[in-house]
């Protein structure tokens, strides 16, 4: 151990053993009983068990609609960050601090509204409902719907990590580019972006396991049709209330999963680029 | 202003009228909305920016405000203080509130241990506490209401001491319990991290134990990230739903939550009814962002003396 300058480092004496212990027991209690609890229902019942749930054509789709939700969400909402960080923090323009504010909104919207908002636009009774339903599209109770849900629930989560790295590096590298020639295009793809990659990534990671995981907005906008519009969220759900509980924690693994990958993932890149990030 | 080099290249206008004496005889010129830059892409970028931020967070937000004056504004506060719809209210935003509180404490213990102690383990206990980040949130809450049914590993437990959490109000902020402490986590350990050492010392040569040095000179000056915590956990608390919508009960008018609230008016296509709640949700998030605001700049002012 490195000596350091703090007097109560290591932990020694009756309080730093009880805090410790006790914020351990909180953390085992609040977050690792829950974790626990998922593997051990979804295992209760053997392996075969927990397998079968993977071969029913309704979690296969539910996993395929999720895939595809994240693939189409998660990809826009970096174009816009992208864009937002370029425009906000490489440019001095009025009403800037606005638009700050509207791109951090969202994070004060409940998931439920999130959905909501999409159904007073585009429902039965939205007010471009009937327009949609003339023209035969549906996006209420159908997957654009539950794109555009999971698109405003994680609109931020990229924005606001590349915008404060973006204003904090300045335009000095870019426009040195630009004097020695580079067009628009290249200055952004030889200079801008191999400066921010590392927080791009961060906030990707983070946008994929929320928009793959998102419940409280598609869940409104989804309408619960199995096999077609039921996420693997919603899908954990509908087994959970038909009490099919060993189906319902082992689809709820795969998520936890993908939530552990993501943070051991992105304690690795933190590790890794702690300058960038932080 | 002495201009350094990028100044001279994007802001012309203003190392003009820096120089001395020059500012006074000009005339008072309109700032453009924008200011001068040799970097190309602004209007591509902001266009998109501009067009899709408009088309996914303006536009619904419009709905949300307009819809809900369909049947005037008597109708809004009809649908607000129906008593099924305020008891929601109330529980959404107290629970949120009361795990909170519990947050910003239990938050600054684990940053602290998190941040002062070296232990084995201590990278597994630091990953852990941004689980409920990247958890969903209904495998969160099917795992709680498991733990805490009467046949859960804690829910039995209870049961024999006659508490019940399960399908009660309690519930609900046992839920927020862990949907909100890793906001207070992360808000405060940065600045614990860069919390001058040398300030807990002189305040211990001065004679000040570790708890008056703890009082006196740690707390005030993780106050301003306690309360970012805070707003935070009790922000995404008061919207939650998957988190808690499996062990809250939702028993209208006791165990039944504000979001719930909306998701029924919209399944009886109560399209108003639905926007007016989602709106006081809306409203009441605000209000309290601007709450803490307030409380901000007061202890900025109170450190800057």
């Amino acid at each position: 151990m490195s000596a350091s300058n703090l007097p109560d480092r290591r932990v020694g004496g009756l309080v730093p053993a009880l805090l410790l212990v006790l914020a351990l027991g909180w953390l085992a209690l609040v977050i690792g009983a829950p974790l626990a609890t998922v593997l051990a229902e979804a295992f209760s019942k053997g392996m075969g068990t927990f397998l079968a749930t993977f071969h029913e054509p309704d979690a296969l789709a539910a996993i395929r609609l999720t895939l595809l939700v994240a693939a189409v969400a998660v990809p826009l909402n970096a174009a816009f960050g992208l864009a937002a960080a370029w425009s906000i923090a490489k440019f001095e323009f009025r009403g800037r601090s606005l638009l700050l504010t509207l791109i951090d909104l969202p994070l004060s919207l409940s998931p439920v509204v999130s959905g909501l908002v999409w159904v007073l636009l585009f429902g039965a009774r939205g007010w471009f409902g009937p327009w949609l339903e003339g023209a035969g599209i549906r996006v209420i109770f159908a997957v654009p719907g539950i794109v555009l849900g999971t698109i405003l629930v994680t609109v931020p989560l990229i924005a606001r990590e590349l915008i404060p790295l973006m204003a904090e590096q300045g335009t000095d590298e870019e426009l040195a580019a630009t004097t020695l020639g580079a067009g628009g295009w290249t200055v952004f793809r030889r200079v801008t972006l191999p400066n921010v990659r590392w927080a791009l990534l961060h906030g990707v990671l983070l946008c994929n396991a929320r928009a793959m995981g998102e419940f409280g907005a598609v869940s409104v906008v989804s309408g619960h049709i199995r096999g077609l519009t039921d996420t693997l969220p919603l899908h954990v759900e509908a087994l959970y209330n038909d009490y099919d509980f060993v189906g319902a924690f082992a689809a709820a693994t795969l998520l936890a999963g993908l939530a552990v990958v993501t943070l051991v993932a992105k304690t690795v890149l933190e590790r890794a680029m702690p300058m960038a990030i932080r | 202003m002495a201009a350094p080099s990028t100044a001279s290249i994007s802001r012309p206008d203003v190392v003009a009228l820096a120089a001395p004496g020059v500012s006074i005889g000009l005339a008072p010129r309109r700032r453009p909305w924008r200011e001068p830059s040799a970097l190309p892409g602004f209007a591509g970028a902001l266009g998109f920016t501009l067009l899709y931020a408009g088309l996914i967070i303006l536009l619904p937000l419009a709905a949300l405000a307009a819809r809900p004056w369909e049947h005037g504004p008597l109708g809004v506060v009809d649908a607000i203080l129906k008593p099924r719809t305020l008891a929601a209210l109330r529980l959404s935003f107290g629970a949120a509130l009361l795990a909170a509180v519990v947050n910003v404490g239990m938050g600054l213990l684990i940053a602290w241990v998190l941040g002062r102690y070296r232990f084995p383990g201590r990278r597994v206990a630091d990953a852990l506490v941004d689980l409920p980040f990247a958890l969903p949130t209904a495998v969160a809450g099917i795992a709680l209401a498991t733990l805490y049914g009467p046949s859960g590993w804690i829910g039995a437990g209870l049961a024999r001491l006659g508490v019940k959490v399960a399908y009660t109000p309690t519930g609900v902020f046992v839920a927020l319990l862990a949907v909100g402490l890793p906001f207070v986590v992360r808000a405060v350990q940065p600045v614990l991290d860069d919390l001058d050492a040398s300030l807990e010392e002189a305040a211990q040569t001065l004679g000040a134990g570790p708890v008056q040095a703890f009082f006196r000179v740690i707390l005030p000056a993780l106050a301003p990230a306690l309360v970012t915590g805070f707003a935070l956990a009790f922000a995404r608390g008061a919207g939650e739903y998957g988190s808690v919508i499996f062990i809250a009960g939702n028993m209208p008018g006791v165990s039944e939550i504000a979001p719930l609230v909306i998701v029924t008016r919209l399944e009886q296509y109560d399209y108003a009814g639905a926007a007016s709640v989602g709106l006081a949700m809306l409203g009441l998030s605000l209000l309290a962002l601007v709450a803490v605001n307030a409380v901000q700049v007061a202890l900025s002012r109170r450190g800057g003396r």
